[in-house]
């Protein structure tokens, strides 16, 4: 799965224009709890939260998350925005609320399997 | 016996400046990265630095971390002069937390941070005193 394919699917608007769309992402981890996402996410992984501000990048980076979706709406903060380019985190948003992100991001991670 | 050489990282932590917190780790783990420890390593030193710097910035009015990298390991301090901790105990277990719902709502708060210290370090060891704050020391072997 790439970021390019998995933008597509799950109706993502990527909001950090500078990510690689075809970097691979593998797996995918749901939480809005900072530190649960510290502890377990793993590198790699597409982090699915409705939290918008500037803290998910650092978060983001600091495990090398390989994307963050911000779903239901939510819009990343402007802060956010450009902490995300400057760190090259792919920040995506999307209308579509979490459990249908998460149902679609598993459906299209493990079809190549 | 004087003290080993190693490179030493400091870092002010400022109360409640959630626009720079990440900072200090994101420096730390780019330092480490840099020297040659390997990704899973850092990571570790990640989780250790993080939360500390979020304790730091949420509960005790600010604090200083001081990061010592050594060839097989690095060191980490954390003191601040903040409240102290009343009861170590409750706070070393996962999900006992005391933040604030303003904090909370930001998905901090979680009651994860000292156990993610904890279970991140080789080594973990607090102190903590309502005269004297809160004092940590992590070691992280490479």
């Amino acid at each position: 799965m790439t970021l390019r394919e998995m933008a597509a699917a799950l109706e993502l608007t990527i909001v950090s224009d500078t990510a690689a769309l075809d970097q691979p992402l593998a797996g995918g981890y749901v939480s809005d709890l900072l530190s649960h996402v510290m502890g377990q996410a793993k590198a790699g992984q597409v982090w699915v939260t409705m939290q918008g501000h500037q803290n998910i990048v650092a978060v983001a980076s600091l495990v090398g998350l390989g994307a963050v979706i911000v779903t239901s709406g939510v819009e990343p903060e402007e802060q956010t925005v450009n902490k995300a380019i400057e760190q090259e985190v792919a920040l995506c948003m999307t209308k579509l609320p979490t459990y249908e992100v998460a149902g679609r991001l598993y459906q299209l991670d493990t079809a190549g399997k | 016996m004087p003290e080993e050489p190693g490179l030493i990282l400091e870092f002010p932590l400022e109360h409640y400046r959630f626009e720079i917190a990440g900072e200090a780790s994101s420096k730390i783990k780019q330092v480490v990265r840099q020297l040659g420890v390997n990704a899973q390593t850092a990571r570790r030193i990640s989780v250790c630095a993080y939360e500390a710097e979020l304790n730091a910035i949420i509960h005790a009015y600010g604090g200083f971390m001081r990061v010592r990298v050594l060839p097989d390991r690095t060191e980490l301090e954390v003191t601040d002069a903040g409240p102290g901790i009343p009861d170590i105990e409750a706070a070393m277990r996962e999900g006992f937390s005391t933040a604030p719902d303003n904090i909370r709502e930001m998905g901090f708060g979680a009651g994860m941070g000292l156990p993610n210290m904890a279970r991140s370090a080789d080594e973990f060891e607090i102190r903590s005193s309502p005269e004297n704050g809160t004092w940590i020391r992590m070691l992280v072997r490479h």
